[in-house]
C-alpha cells in the first residue's frame, strides 16, 4: 500500500491559564494515497486541532509531540519555513465557515491568483487564466465577474466553492476538509459534497473529511475514524463501521441523530452529559461517565486500542457484539 | 395579491393561530424592496408542532418574527386565539405579546452577556409584574430546574460561561417564563452538536407536553423536522410549496422542490444509495422573483404554464396540499 | 450622478459642521469679559463707543452678528485687527507652518507605528513586544509640552545638534526648514505613535486569529506576505479612523507646541489674538482650524471606503 500520511503517537497540547489542555492524545493514523478518510466526533473532540496540527498550522501556545510523515518526509522534524513548502502544493485545507475563511477586503481574484503566482511561479496572466478555469470547475456562474468581487458580495455556498477552488489551485496531494458543509444548508451541502467527490477523482486527491455528521461520512468516505476527547476510539472501513459498531460511543452518537428513514414523532436517544474537561483527563475510559455499559474497571483503567483481524479498531473493554 | 391559496386552512377546527395573506417586505434601497414573505397563509391547531422548512434566505425567520409583529407585516392578518393582532397597537399589542415567545438559533448572542442567568429569566417576570421579588426568585429556580439546569450552580453566572446547549436551555427557560401559548423556535438546534441537539429537542418536546404549548419549529434540517413535527410547511422564496404531515411528505413529496430537499439529506448508512435528484444552483434573488411559479428556474418539470400562472394549493391526499401545476406522481 | 451623491452628501455635512462650529465660537467670544470698544479707545465718548460697536457688529444679536461675519468671509473679507491691519496676510503666513507641523507629524507617526505595530503583533508575547509596549506606555503618559521642553533643552540647547526653536519656510532653504521641524514633530508624534502602535498591534493580533489568515497560510505564503497583504489591510481601517480622530488632539497639541518652539503658526497667532481680544481674528482662525479638521476627516473616510469594501456596500 502506498502511504501518503502517517501519524505516530501524535499528541497536541495547549498551554492555558488553567493548565495543560490535551486536545489530541496519542493518535496513530496512516492514510493511503487516493483514500478518503472521515474523522467524526462531537465538537471539542479534537478533530480540528488534529487536522491543523498535522499540517503544522498551530499557534505558538501549542506543543506537538510524536511524528508526522508526509510522503516519507518527517514533517515533525522540519522547520516552519520548510514545512511551508508543503502547504498549498502538498497539503491544503478547507475551513468550516465560508463566511470567515476569505479575506473580506481583498478581491476573490487576487486571493485565488496569489497561491498560483507565489507557489507555482505563474505569471499574472497565466494565474488569471487558471483562476477562471478553477472557478468554472467549481461551478461559479460568470467567473470573470466573480474574480472582481469581494467575498461580502457572494452567498455562503458560493464562498465555500471559492475556498475549495483556492485549496485545489495548486493540486495538492492531500486535502483536509474541516467541516466543509456544516455552515451550509442541505441543498448546498449536497452540491458541495458532490463537487468534492468529483474533484477528488479528477485530481486523484487524498481527502481527510472532518465532520460531526455521520450522514456525510457514510456517503463520502472509504474509512472512518471516530474521535472522543482527543483520542481515536474507533476506526474501520466505512461499511464495516456502520454494520458492526464496536464502540458504545459511536453507537450512542448514531442513535442520537434524527433520521429520515425513521417514523416521525419518535423520542431521540440522548448521550447525557458532556465531553470531559480536556485539562484533567479521566483515569479510566474517557467515555465512562457517559457510557451506559460502564463498569468499575472502565473507570479505573484505560482501555487500549484493540485491532481486529479485519483492521477494525476500537478502544473499549466491553465492545458491542463482544470482542472478536 | 395572488396568494398561493388557502385550501389547506382548517378554520372549522378552531386553530390557535391563523395567518392569512401575510406579506413582509424589506427595503433594499430607495426604489426597490424584497418581499421576504410574499402572501403566505397557514394555521396552527392547538397542541400542534408546525415545522417551516426551506433553504437559507427563503423567509423562514422573517415569517416567524412577523407572527410576533416584529417588524409589522406590510399586509395580511395574524389571528391568535380569535384576536387579530395585526389590528392591535400600543398597549393592546403589548398585552398579547407574552402569549407568543421566540427562541433563536444563536442562543449565546441572544442572551444579554452582562446579565446573570437569574436576571435574564427574571426580566420578563419583572416587566410583567408577576409576583414579588421572592416569588419570582422561586419561579426562576423552578424554571431552571424544569429545563434541566441546577439553579444553585447557574443562577449567578453569565451566558458566556455556558456552552451553546446550556444557553439554549436558558433561552427556553426565559421563553416559557410568561406561560406563552405559542413558542416560535427559529433553528433552535442548528448551531448545536448532534448529541446536544437530541437533548434540546427532547426538552422542547417535554415542555410542550407539560405546558400544553403549541410550537412553530423553523429549521432547514429535514431529519430534525421529521422527528419533532406534526405538520410541515415547505417554503421557497417567500411562498408556500407544500403542506403535509411529515410521514406523507417524506414518503410522497408532491412538490419538485420538496423532493429535491429530501433527496439532499445525507443518510447515515453507506448501504443506502444516494438519491440523484438535485436542485442545481442557488435560489434567484428575491428582489426580482421569477414570474408564475417561483421555483421554475430550477425545476426540471417546468412548463410554459409554470411561467405564466402562479400555482395554487391543491389537495393531493388527505391533509396533503401542494402548489404545483405538475405535481410529482409516485 | 449616482457616484456623486455620497460626495454631495458629505460636502453638505462638512458645511453644516463648519457653520455649527464657527457659530458656537462667535457666541462664546462675545462672552469674553471686557468691552472691546473700551479696549480700543479708552478715552472714547459714549457716542463714539456706540459707533464703534455698530461698526464691529457688537450691537446685533448673535445670529445677525454671525451672519455679518459669515457673509464677509464668503466674500473673501477675513476681517481686520482691531488694533490695525487685515487678518488675511497674517493668516497666509500662519497656515503653512501649522499644516506642515501636523502633516509631518502624521507621516512620522504612521511610518514609525506601522512597522512597530506589525512586528509587535507578529512577535506577540516576546521580550521585544513587551519592551515596546512598556516604553510606549511610559512615554505617552508624559504630556507633550513636557516632552517638548525636555527635547528642546536637551537636544537643542545642551547637545546642540539641532536648533532648539524657530521656523524657516521651505522657500528659505529646505534643510534648515526640516532641521527646525525635527524637534517639534518628534514631540508631537510621540502620543500618536503610541496610540497607533497599540491599536494596530491589537487589531492585527485579532486578525491573525481569523480563518482567512489560516487559509492564506495554508496556501504556503511567506509570513511577510501574509502580514502585509492579508492582515495589515483589514486592520488599517481602525488605524485610519484613529488617525482621523486624533486630528483634533494633534491640532490642539500643535497650537501649544508652536508656542514652545516659537513657530509663527496658527497657534502662536491664536494665542496672541486671544490675549488682545481680537475677536474677529479669533473667529477666522477657529474657522480655518475647524476646516482642517473636517477636511482631513472626510478624506480619511473616503480612503477607508477605498481600502475596505466592507464599509462600502453593506448587503443584507
Ligand atoms: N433586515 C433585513 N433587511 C433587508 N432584507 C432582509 C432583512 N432580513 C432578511 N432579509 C431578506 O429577506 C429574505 C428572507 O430572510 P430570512 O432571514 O427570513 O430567511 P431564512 O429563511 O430565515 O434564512 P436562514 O435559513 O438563513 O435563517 C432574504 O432574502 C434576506 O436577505
Ligand atoms: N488555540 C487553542 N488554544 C487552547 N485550546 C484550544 C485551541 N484550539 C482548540 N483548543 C481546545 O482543543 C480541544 C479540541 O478542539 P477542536 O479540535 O477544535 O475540536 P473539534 O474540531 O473536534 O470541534 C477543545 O477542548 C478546544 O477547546
Ligand atoms: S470501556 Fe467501558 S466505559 Fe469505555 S466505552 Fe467501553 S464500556 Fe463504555
Ligand atoms: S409549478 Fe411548474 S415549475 Fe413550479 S414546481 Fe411545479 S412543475 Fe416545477
Ligand atoms: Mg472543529
Ligand atoms: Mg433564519
Amino acid at each position: 500500500m502506498n502511504q501518503l500520511l502517517k501519524l505516530s503517537d501524535f499528541s497536541v497540547s495547549f498551554t492555558t491559564p488553567r493548565g495543560d489542555l490535551h486536545a489530541v492524545r496519542g493518535v496513530d493514523l496512516s492514510v493511503a494515497k487516493g483514500e478518503s478518510i472521515g474523522i467524526v466526533g462531537e465538537s471539542g473532540s479534537g478533530k480540528t486541532v488534529l487536522s491543523r496540527a498535522t499540517m503544522g498550522l498551530m499557534p505558538s501556545t501549542a506543543t506537538c509531540t510524536g511524528s508526522v510523515e508526509f510522503n516519507g518526509a518527517p514533517l515533525s522534524d522540519l522547520s516552519h519555513a520548510e514545512v511551508r513548502n508543503y502547504w498549498g502544493t502538498g497539503m491544503a485545507m478547507i475551513f468550516q465557515d465560508p463566511l470567515t475563511s476569505l479575506n473580506p477586503v481583498r478581491r476573490i481574484g487576487s486571493q485565488l491568483m496569489e497561491g498560483l503566482i507565489v507557489r507555482l511561479g505563474m505569471s499574472k496572466d497565466q494565474a488569471r487564466a487558471r483562476s477562471v478555469e478553477l472557478l468554472e470547475r467549481v461551478r461559479i456562474p460568470d467567473p470573470y465577474a466573480a474574480m472582481k468581487k469581494y467575498p461580502g458580495e457572494l452567498s455562503g455556498g458560493m464562498r465555500q466553492r471559492i475556498v475549495i477552488a483556492i485549496a485545489i489551485a495548486c493540486t495538492p496531494e492531500l486535502l483536509f476538509a474541516d467541516e466543509p458543509t456544516t455552515a451550509l444548508d442541505v441543498t448546498v451541502q449536497a452540491q458541495v459534497l458532490e463537487l468534492l467527490a468529483e474533484l477528488r477523482q479528477e485530481f486523484n486527491m487524498t481527502m481527510i473529511l472532518v465532520t460531526h455528521d455521520l450522514g456525510v461520512v457514510a456517503g463520502q468516505t472509504d474509512r472512518v475514524v471516530v474521535m472522543y476527547a482527543g483520542e481515536i476510539v474507533e476506526a474501520a472501513v466505512t461499511k464495516d463501521l456502520f454494520a458492526n459498531m464496536k464502540m458504545p460511543y459511536t453507537e450512542a452518537l448514531m442513535k442520537s441523530i434524527p433520521r429520515l428513514d425513521q417514523a416521525s414523532g419518535q423520542r431521540l436517544r440522548v448521550i447525557t452529559g458532556r465531553l470531559p474537561d480536556p485539562t484533567t483527563p479521566e483515569p479510566g475510559c474517557s467515555f465512562a461517565p457517559r457510557c451506559e455499559y460502564a463498569t468499575d474497571k472502565c473507570r479505573a483503567e484505560k482501555p487500549p486500542l484493540v485491532t481486529m483481524q479485519n483492521g477494525h479498531q476500537y478502544r473499549c473493554f466491553f465492545p458491542i457484539g463482544g470482542s472478536l | 395579491m395572488a396568494g398561493s391559496g388557502k385550501l389547506h386552512l382548517r378554520l372549522d377546527s378552531d386553530p390557535l393561530l391563523v395567518v392569512q395573506d401575510l406579506v413582509v417586505q424589506y427595503k433594499v434601497n430607495r426604489k426597490s424592496f424584497v418581499s421576504a414573505v410574499a402572501g403566505i397563509s397557514f394555521d396552527v391547531l392547538r397542541g400542534e408542532t408546525l415545522a417551516i422548512v426551506g433553504e437559507s434566505g427563503c423567509g423562514k425567520s422573517t415569517l416567524g418574527k412577523a407572527i410576533m409583529q416584529l417588524p409589522r407585516p406590510q399586509g395580511g392578518t395574524v389571528v391568535l386565539d380569535g384576536v387579530d393582532i395585526t389590528a392591535l397597537d400600543g398597549n393592546d399589542l403589548r398585552d398579547v405579546r407574552p402569549k407568543v415567545q421566540m427562541i433563536f438559533q444563536d442562543a449565546i448572542s441572544s442572551l444579554d452577556p452582562r446579565l446573570q442567568v437569574k436576571n435574564i429569566i427574571d426580566e420578563p417576570l419583572k416587566v410583567w409584574k408577576k409576583g414579588t421579588a421572592a416569588e419570582r426568585s422561586i419561579k426562576v429556580d423552578n424554571l431552571l430546574n424544569s429545563v434541566g439546569l441546577d439553579p444553585v450552580v447557574v443562577r449567578d453566572r453569565r451566558p458566556y460561561e455556558f456552552s451553546g446547549g446550556q444557553c439554549q436551555r436558558i433561552s427556553i427557560a426565559r421563553a416559557i417564563a410568561l406561560d406563552p401559548v405559542l413558542l416560535v423556535c427559529d433553528e433552535p438546534v442548528s448551531a448545536l452538536d448532534v448529541s446536544i441537539q437530541a437533548q434540546i429537542l427532547n426538552l422542547l418536546q417535554d415542555m410542550k407536553e407539560k405546558l400544553g404549548l403549541t410550537l412553530i419549529f423553523i429549521s432547514h434540517d429535514l431529519a430534525v423536522v421529521k422527528a419533532v413535527s406534526t405538520r410541515v410547511l415547505v417554503m421557497y422564496l417567500g411562498k408556500i410549496c407544500e403542506v403535509a404531515t411529515p410521514d406523507d411528505l417524506y414518503a410522497h413529496p408532491a412538490h419538485h422542490y420538496s423532493r429535491a430537499l429530501i433527496a439532499a439529506v445525507p443518510i447515515p448508512d453507506p448501504e443506502v444509495g444516494v438519491d440523484k435528484i438535485r436542485v442545481t444552483g442557488e435560489p434567484p434573488s428575491p428582489v426580482n422573483p421569477p414570474s408564475g411559479c417561483r421555483f421554475r428556474t430550477r425545476c426540471e418539470s417546468a412548463s410554459q404554464r409554470c411561467a405564466a400562472e402562479e400555482p395554487q394549493l391543491q389537495e393531493v391526499g388527505l391533509g396533503h396540499f401542494v402548489a404545483c401545476h405538475h405535481p410529482v406522481t409516485n | 450622478m449616482k457616484k456623486l451623491r455620497p460626495i454631495l452628501l458629505r460636502l453638505s455635512q462638512v458645511c453644516l459642521v463648519l457653520i455649527g462650529a464657527t457659530f458656537l465660537v462667535s457666541v462664546l467670544i462675545r462672552q469674553l469679559p471686557g468691552d472691546v470698544a473700551v479696549l480700543i479707545n479708552p478715552a472714547a465718548s459714549l457716542a463714539e463707543r456706540a459707533a464703534l460697536r455698530q461698526e464691529l457688529g457688537l450691537d446685533r444679536n448673535y445670529f445677525s452678528a454671525y451672519w455679518m461675519w459669515l457673509s464677509q468671509m464668503l466674500q473673501g473679507d477675513f476681517g481686520f485687527f482691531i488694533f490695525g491691519g487685515k487678518v488675511l496676510p497674517v493668516l497666509k503666513t500662519a497656515i503653512p507652518p501649522t499644516l506642515q507641523l501636523i502633516f509631518y507629524t502624521q507621516i512620522v507617526a504612521l511610518t514609525i507605528a506601522i512597522p512597530l505595530g506589525i512586528t509587535s503583533a507578529y512577535k506577540q508575547g516576546t521580550r521585544f513586544d513587551r519592551t515596546i509596549s512598556t516604553t510606549l506606555f511610559s512615554i505617552s503618559s508624559i504630556p507633550n509640552f513636557g516632552i517638548g521642553l525636555i527635547l528642546s533643552l536637551l537636544i537643542g540647547v545642551k547637545i546642540g545638534i539641532l536648533p532648539p526653536s524657530g521656523y524657516r519656510p521651505i522657500s528659505e532653504g529646505l534643510i534648515q526648514h526640516f532641521r527646525l521641524m525635527v524637534l517639534p514633530v518628534m514631540t508631537l508624534a510621540i502620543a500618536p505613535i503610541s496610540t497607533y502602535t497599540r491599536l494596530l498591534r491589537a487589531e492585527m493580533i485579532a486578525a491573525l486569529r481569523e480563518d482567512y489568515v489560516l487559509l492564506a497560510m495554508s496556501k504556503g505564503l511567506s509570513d511577510r506576505r501574509i502580514l502585509l497583504r492579508h492582515v495589515l489591510r483589514p486592520s488599517c481601517t481602525t488605524l485610519m479612523t484613529s488617525a482621523a480622530l486624533s486630528m483634533g488632539g494633534l491640532i490642539g497639541g500643535a497650537l501649544v507646541i508652536e508656542i514652545i518652539f516659537v513657530i509663527p503658526g496658527m497657534g502662536t497667532q491664536l494665542a496672541k489674538a486671544i490675549g488682545t481680544r481680537e475677536f474677529m481674528a479669533i473667529q477666522t482662525y477657529v474657522a480655518f482650524i475647524a476646516l482642517f479638521y473636517v477636511t482631513f476627516n472626510s478624506v480619511v473616510d473616503i480612503l477607508i471606503g477605498v481600502v475596505d469594501p466592507r464599509t462600502r456596500n453593506r448587503r443584507a
